[in-house]
């Protein structure tokens, strides 16, 4: 188990780098998105994976996961999700002000 | 009277000039002389004692840390430099009252000068050596000012840098060597550094000391090789040369070599760099001058070689040397300020300084001829002169050196060759300028100077005479408490007579005199002075280049490396951040202990999934619809896991984020270029993929390695205390709000700034939609789609009533305020993809900031109550309720703080993509209601 | 009981808030709303430095939750001084924007207070998850006030700032996410006390999390290579933000003060010293190629987008030393070039704004209404910026010099600490005689509409003032830097204050 998500979480992340390192901004959004993808399942599996149960202290479990990660980031997906839109927007501007949809503006 | 209030009257009283001149129309002159006269009396009050051979130091803690303290000195050494500084000073003053035409703005002009007198007295009577180098930097900065005074002038502006960067490195050099002799001594306070001379010459550091403290000096004392920037400085007003360049700023390098005499002088290092470059200086400048077409340009290189007659007593190292040095410090002060003045008389009055136009102006103005002739005469030696007196010490210490060996004949030989060529220049000023035909084409028809812009050089004259006829009344008790003072030790025997009798010394000043003469009226047999041109190496036209050449070269290096490519600069973070971690897992071993649960079909099918659509949605980005539809199902992936790894708010989360991201990023797209250009050769993208690779390979690594190890968390705590402590049996979303609810205000506020922003940017923005996808498919057919028409209708109800049930149970179960605020969200925007923003808008005519607005205050406002109860921030409490038909029900405080973020959610969603969908079709307006 | 040391927080969040509902009312009011928040930070900031002046530590614990469970907010010397400079800071800029900058676009006021609380958060916050929130927090603002005034140049620096701290953000979280799955923790003080028991089987996961952090860290404190970004991006602000923007790159030279001598100092066991080997050469980069930058600069904002890379090399090579003296000079030396920074970029906007043609170029001979008022303003701040005598720059540099003095690299941060500073000279020497001195006959000068208002020359005044105030009170402020210095060195006590001494009995609760 721990393996498949080893292996996710660095698809993930190099698929990401490989499209931030684009010039132009969609692909860039395509990367960051990806990249928070992996970043939040590493955060996740930083409190170590539980399978079948949930962080509910009524289900009288066994054993639960860590909370504290998920919290951490359910915070950072937001926080994410703010950022990407900002992002957007600002490349629809950029398209607007400079004309290209290049990283650098016009000079590409 | 404190000795500083001297030093505050000159540099803090610097604005009075101006103040008053333009408040009560005082001359700023007059000003400047009364403040002057006051500092003049401060030091005088004070002369007796130190006269009489004492030390008279204050001191008050400043800096203490740094060691660096406001403590004062005033010994003979400094009384004898004061007194120049100021009476000197004083004079020039009077003089460029005078001097200075109507439109040059005297405020500024006597300001600048106050400061730099200020700063000057500061150095010589500093204490603390930090002290001392503080404000040597400040004559470098108020001279710069003052070089520069026309500032209209290129000449004046290339002077000032050319001064403000020599002297600027040098004190540079100067601080380094005084903070290592502060640690060699352990104290900055001369009284140590003075006394500990033997512990200083025996440590590793002197060398390095010596050469760093060197550096100072002879910048700053325009020693060769350092001596370009002074002649350039003359293109000053020539009441500043004249201070600067007789009584002061090249005078505190020398003062240096006087004030750490007893800390390092007399090694074998010492003569040889001190004396040696003072050798070379005085020959060189000296030649030099005599070849100077401009009169301001001769006294100058007169001053290079004069400072570095000083320069090489003091290398002597041997105490007569060093009373000689201090003896000659006086004289060149008077008799080059003197005729400085007089040249600026002759500029003043004549138009020109070029002695090839100028001639037999004796004629026009004899009296200033007179003074000027015999200021010359003691530049030169002539006996009854003061000049005279020192040069003859010099002459008998040439003798005197003892590590030369047989070389002992080489400083007597130099010592007359210079004297010789300043004999030579010394005629030539004279000559040239008051004798011989009255001149032709000059620009003003020559005549005596206004009365007062004389009376300072009479009074420099008069002294030259006085001095020169009865030194042992006039000058004798100065010099010697000024001589003891540098030497920190008794004198040796000595006397200020004019007459010594037929020996060495006098011989080497007859045939100076003659050769002088000889070379001056024989010149047009050895070459055509007046056509000579001088082809020396500028130093300036060097440095000049060199700082040129460095900006251009730093242009070139800044542009390159800085070139604004953010590509480079993402790769720089991910190179970087790549080093770090790897460099900070050396030695690691990546499989930890723990043993890994078994994978289960699902999983690794999943796993395969995810896989496959994210490489695809690399590989296929430039096809920009299908990259996106790729990057959602890797999302929808992403939230499966979550469900799987028992995070069931995380998989919700995940989901609903999943979708408003996508609609984003499909809105995006539909403005955006469809196709992306490939940019990056494919050189460049193999090398992006190795380094993508290696980033994700390095994340990998890390996350199996703490995978594959134990972890003891503090999750106990919120697990045990979530239900009895927070009320909640949902302990991620207890945490949330509860426990780290900090972090959720703070996520909030994220979203609502984002929300700002986003209004902010679409402010104005209009952006013509393409009509067609890439393949050139028109984009909707139907604007609104009939089947979404029927369906959305109904879901919106339906919606808020899911949102309220999540957001209800949150605390106990999966759900919560985000969650339920994301589903309303979305069931709004659905309205919208189905009837178009305008007719949503009309349903919603409120500012969906307003909304935003709404939930930050509501979640703060509910931390804050708790403050009632003497709590600390966001402190929550909990009760039950007993609710009709429900029955026994929770009420948490937290659950407004979670309506606060609801709200939030709720504003953020529809401004965000309300918003952005608005820019599209016909509908589109500039803003919302109230949204600007 | 006292609530002093979260309202640095609260404040700016409630101001902010509340004047996001008033978009209609008058934009004076709005401005005079927002002005009276500023000014309130100050008195606060003053009132909490006097709390911790003696050494003490204001621990606040949000809900009321123990340490290490809950967030705390921890108020010690340093955090002080930093809430105070960001004070003054926000002051200056705020009344230089009511000129006119603030209603360059919406919701300036709003903006302005979300970003004061982004700082003051992150100067407050005890907790490593928490200082990313309030990371976030102070860089969507930054991001939307470089943003105001839009214009080509502003958006495109935006889309730059944005992609790279977004990446920054997650290496952030990579950071936090590496240290929580090694020590099971997020509170900093609680980190101090878990790490140095690391065996060195798991230390390395422990490093690695710790240099990442590092390198977040850097990139928001500039260091190169990391902070190519900050001279376009600050030139392309408004000079009102570009000012603010000058505590920014301080939040991240704090986080390493902060997060490294206490939870990575001398007793981190397997970690001590974890990034000493790295800051103290890359600040000396940074040093030499912001001395170079500001030489090659074209126009006078961009140079002080230069000098800032430049004082934060300075300042980050106090730091590398990792010795008290290192971080009593860096503590002097942060106030130093922050007010000075400040000024400089209000300055070269004013200058900007009264050269009819030029601009802030300094290629272009123009004239200036006002040359020698405005001229005397920069050579105050080129003294102190260029380590001249008798300002900050001067001391901040003696105070370094003495502290590296017994480095290993020794030779090599004196010879390139003491010939930047020559370059910076000469820079700003060129700099100042192309603006002030090469002036163009008073033929083009419109002085009528043209004269420096107070609006203009206050805040400026106010800025230099302190820088000046530093000096003249230099006893003092350095010994306050050297107290801070020992707070540093010996993070003894503020885990103890954290935490409490019951701290491992709390551990055994399991």
């Amino acid at each position: 188990m721990e393996g498949l998500v080893v292996i996710a979480i660095g698809v993930l992340t190099a698929a990401g780098l490989y499209l931030l390192l684009r010039a132009r901004t969609f692909p860039v959004l395509l990367g960051l998105t990806l990249l928070s993808y992996a970043v939040n399942v590493f955060l996740f599996a930083s409190g170590r994976l539980v399978v079948a149960s949930a962080p509910l202290t009524d289900q009288g479990l066994e054993r639960y996961p860590d909370p504290v990660p998920q919290a951490l980031v359910l915070t950072a997906i937001v926080i994410g999700f703010g950022m990407t839109a900002l992002l957007v927007v600002v490349a629809l501007r950029a398209l607007r002000e400079t004309g290209s949809d290049h990283v650098d503006g016009g000079q590409a | 009277m404190p000795l500083p209030i001297a030093i505050l009257i000159l540099i803090a009283g610097a604005w009075l000039p101006a103040a008053l001149s333009r408040a009560l129309r005082i001359d700023a002159a007059y000003t400047t002389v009364v403040m002057v006269g006051l500092a003049l009396a401060i030091v005088l009050a004070q002369a007796g004692q130190v006269l009489e051979g004492g030390t008279l130091v204050q001191s008050w803690p400043w800096m203490p840390a740094l060691g660096l303290n406001a403590s004062f000195r005033l010994d003979g050494f400094g009384l004898l430099f004061a007194l120049l500084i100021l009476v000197i000073g004083l004079l020039v003053v009077v003089y460029a009252r005078y001097y200075l035409s109507p439109d040059d703005s005297q405020e500024r002009f006597f300001g600048l000068l106050l400061f730099f007198m200020g700063a000057m007295l500061g150095i010589v009577l500093s204490e603390n050596l930090l002290l001392l180098a503080t404000f040597w930097e400040l004559t470098s900065l108020s001279s710069f000012l003052l070089i520069g005074f026309w500032r209209h002038e290129p000449e004046a502006r290339r002077g000032a840098r050319l001064a403000l960067m020599v002297t600027g490195a040098g004190g540079l050099a100067l601080l380094a060597g005084v903070l290592l002799l502060g640690h060699v001594v352990g104290s900055y306070e001369l009284t140590q550094v003075l006394a500990s001379g033997p512990l200083i010459k025996a440590h590793p550091l002197y060398e390095l000391i010596l050469v760093l403290v060197l550096l100072g000096a002879f910048t700053k004392s325009a020693q060769f090789p350092f001596h370009f920037w002074l002649p350039h400085a003359m293109a000053a007003p020539t009441p500043v040369s004249a201070y600067l360049h007789s009584a002061t700023m090249v005078k505190a390098g020398i003062f240096l070599l006087g004030r750490l005499f007893p800390a390092l002088a007399g090694t074998e290092i010492w003569f040889f760099v001190v004396s040696g470059v003072g050798l070379t200086t005085q020959l060189f400048a000296s030649y030099v001058a005599l070849f100077r077409h401009d009169l301001k340009g001769l006294l100058a290189y007169s001053t290079v070689s004069h400072l570095g007659l000083i320069t090489l007593l003091f290398g002597l190292g041997t105490p007569l040397g060093e009373i000689a040095a201090v003896f000659h410090i006086i004289n060149h002060a008077v008799f080059k300020a003197s005729l400085f003045m007089a040249a600026g008389i002759v500029d003043h009055e004549t138009g020109t300084r070029d002695m090839r136009r100028l001639s037999g102006l004796a004629r026009f103005m004899p009296w200033t001829a007179a003074l000027a002739t015999i200021a010359a005469g003691a530049m030169a030696g002539v006996p009854l002169l003061n000049g005279f007196l020192s040069k003859e010490m010099f002459f008998a210490e040439s003798f005197q050196v003892q590590w030369l060996g047989s070389w002992y004949w080489l400083m007597p030989v130099a010592a007359t060759l210079s004297g010789i060529f300043t004999v030579a220049y010394s005629t030539r000023f004279v000559h040239d300028v008051f004798f011989g035909p009255p001149p032709q084409g000059l620009p003003k028809t020559p005549h005596e100077p206004p009365r007062w812009m004389k009376v300072p050089v009479e009074v420099l004259v008069a002294l030259c005479l006085l001095v020169g006829l009865m030194p042992a009344i006039t000058v004798d008790p100065l010099l010697r408490a000024a001589a003891a003072a540098v030497l920190q030790a008794p004198l040796p025997e000595f006397s200020l007579k004019l007459w010594h009798g037929i020996n060495l010394p006098l011989l080497m000043s007859v045939v100076a005199f003659v050769g002088g003469v000889l070379v001056y009226f024989t010149r047009r047999y050895h070459f055509d002075l007046h056509g000579y041109q001088a082809r020396l190496v500028d130093g300036r036209a060097l440095s000049e280049v060199a700082v040129a050449r460095t900006v251009r070269g730093a242009r070139w290096l800044v542009e390159r490396v800085a070139n604004g490519s953010l590509q480079r600069y993402v790769l720089l973070l991910v190179v970087a951040a790549l080093v770090l971690g790897l460099a900070g897992a050396r030695g690691l071993v990546l499989s930890g202990p723990v043993a890994m649960t078994p994978p289960d079909a699902l999983a690794v099918l999943l796993t395969a999934a995810l896989v496959l659509t994210a490489v695809a949605a690399t590989v296929l980005h430039a096809r920009r619809l299908l990259a996106v539809i790729l990057i959602g199902v890797v999302g929808l992936v992403v939230s499966l896991a979550f469900v799987r790894f028992s995070a069931p708010d995380l998989a919700l989360t995940q989901l609903l984020v999943e979708i408003v991201t996508v609609i984003l990023l499909l809105l995006a797209m539909y403005f955006l270029p469809a196709e992306t250009p490939r940019d990056s050769t494919p050189l460049r993208r193999g090398r992006d993929v190795l380094i993508a690779a290696a980033g994700g390979g390095a994340v990998a690594a890390l996350a199996w390695a703490l995978l594959t190890r134990p972890l003891d968390t503090i999750a106990w705590y919120y697990l045990e205390n979530a239900k009895p402590a927070g009320g909640g049996y949902n302990v991620v979303n207890v945490i949330l709000v509860d426990f780290r609810g900090f972090d959720t205000l703070g996520e909030i506020t994220v979203l609502g700034i984002a929300a700002v922003g986003i209004v902010a940017l679409l402010q104005g923005l209009k952006l013509d939609a393409p009509g067609v996808d890439w393949e050139g498919r028109p984009w909707a057919g139907e604007r609104y789609p009939l089947m979404l028409r029927v369906l959305s209708r109904p879901l919106l109800p339906l919606a808020l009533l899911v949102s309220a049930y999540l957001f209800l149970r949150g605390h106990n179960a999966p759900g919560g305020g985000f969650i339920a605020g994301l589903v309303t969200g979305t069931a709004i925007i659905l309205q919208y993809v189905a009837y178009g923003s305008e007719w949503a808008r009309e349903r919603l005519p409120w500012s969906y900031s307003n909304v935003v607005a709404a939930g930050l205050l509501v979640a703060t406002l509910t931390g804050i109550a708790s403050w009632v109860f003497g709590a600390p921030f966001l402190t929550s409490t909990f009760g039950y309720v007993a609710w009709p038909v429900v029955g026994q029900f929770e009420l948490a405080s937290a659950m407004v703080f979670d309506l606060g973020i609801y709200l939030a959610v709720v504003g953020v969603v529809l401004v965000i993509i309300g918003r952005l969908g608005g820019l599209s079709g016909p509908e589109t307006r500039a803003a919302g209601p109230g949204e600007n | 009981m006292s609530h002093l040391a979260i309202l640095p927080v609260l404040l700016p969040l409630v101001t902010g808030s509340l004047l996001l509902f008033t978009s209609r009312l008058a934009e004076g009011l709005r401005r005079a709303v927002g002005f009276a928040a500023t000014l309130a930070l100050l008195p606060i900031a003053l009132l909490l430095m006097s709390q911790v002046a003696d050494g003490s530590y204001v621990v606040y614990s949000l809900g009321g939750w123990q340490p290490p469970f809950g967030i705390v907010l921890v108020a010690d010397r340093l955090s002080a001084l930093m809430l105070l400079l960001t004070a003054i800071v926000a002051l200056a800029s705020h009344v230089y924007a009511g000129d006119g900058q603030d209603a360059a676009g919406p919701q300036f006021q709003s903006l302005f207070q979300f970003q004061l609380l982004g700082i003051n958060g992150a100067f407050l916050t005890g907790d490593l998850f928490n200082l990313f929130v309030f990371f976030e927090v102070l860089l969507i603002a930054f991001y939307t006030l470089l943003l105001h005034g839009l214009g080509p140049q502003r958006v495109g620096a935006a889309v730059h700032v944005v992609v790279l701290n977004l990446i920054g953000s997650a290496l952030f979280l990579f950071a936090v996410g590496t240290l929580y799955g090694v020590t099971g923790t997020l509170n900093i003080a609680d980190l101090a006390r878990v790490i140095p028991a690391l065996d060195a089987e798991t230390a390395p996961l422990a490093r690695s999390g710790a240099l990442l952090l590092l390198g977040v860290f850097a990139l928001k404190a500039a260091l190169l290579p990391l902070g190519f970004w900050l001279p376009r991006s600050y030139a392309a602000a408004l000079g009102a933000t570009a000012a603010l923007f000058a505590v920014l790159t301080k939040v991240g030279v704090y986080a390493i003060l902060r997060v490294f001598p206490l939870a990575f100092g001398p007793g981190a066991g397997e970690l001590a010293g974890v990034a000493s080997p790295w800051v103290l050469p890359a600040a000396l980069v940074t040093l030499a190629f912001g001395a170079l930058g500001v030489l090659a600069a074209r126009a006078l904002r961009e140079a002080a987008g230069w000098l800032v890379v430049y004082s934060v090399g300075t300042l980050l090579v106090a730091i590398g030393l990792f010795s008290e003296a290192g971080y009593a000079a860096a503590v002097y030396y942060t106030a130093h070039s922050t007010l000075v920074s400040a000024a400089l970029f209000l300055l070269a906007d004013a200058v900007a704004r009264q050269r009819s043609v030029g601009g802030d170029r300094l290629d272009v001979v123009d004239s200036m209404p006002q040359a020698g008022l405005l001229g005397s303003l920069f050579i105050v701040a080129a003294v102190a910026m260029a380590g001249l005598p008798p300002l900050t720059g001067f001391a901040g540099k003696i105070m370094i010099l003495d502290a590296a003095r017994d480095s290993g690299l020794a030779v090599v941060t004196w010879s390139v600490l003491l010939s930047a500073a020559l370059v910076v000279i000469v820079a700003l020497a060129r700099a100042g005689s192309a603006l002030f001195w090469r002036i163009a006959d008073a033929g083009t000068a419109r002085p009528a509409q043209r004269r420096v208002p107070v609006r203009t020359l206050a805040p400026i005044g106010l800025l230099l003032a302190s820088v000046v105030a530093m000096v003249a009170w230099g006893g003092s402020v350095t010994a306050y830097a050297w107290s801070t210095a020992g707070q540093l060195a010996r993070p003894s006590a503020y885990v103890e204050a954290v935490l409490g001494t019951a701290a491992d009995d709390r551990r055994s609760l399991r």
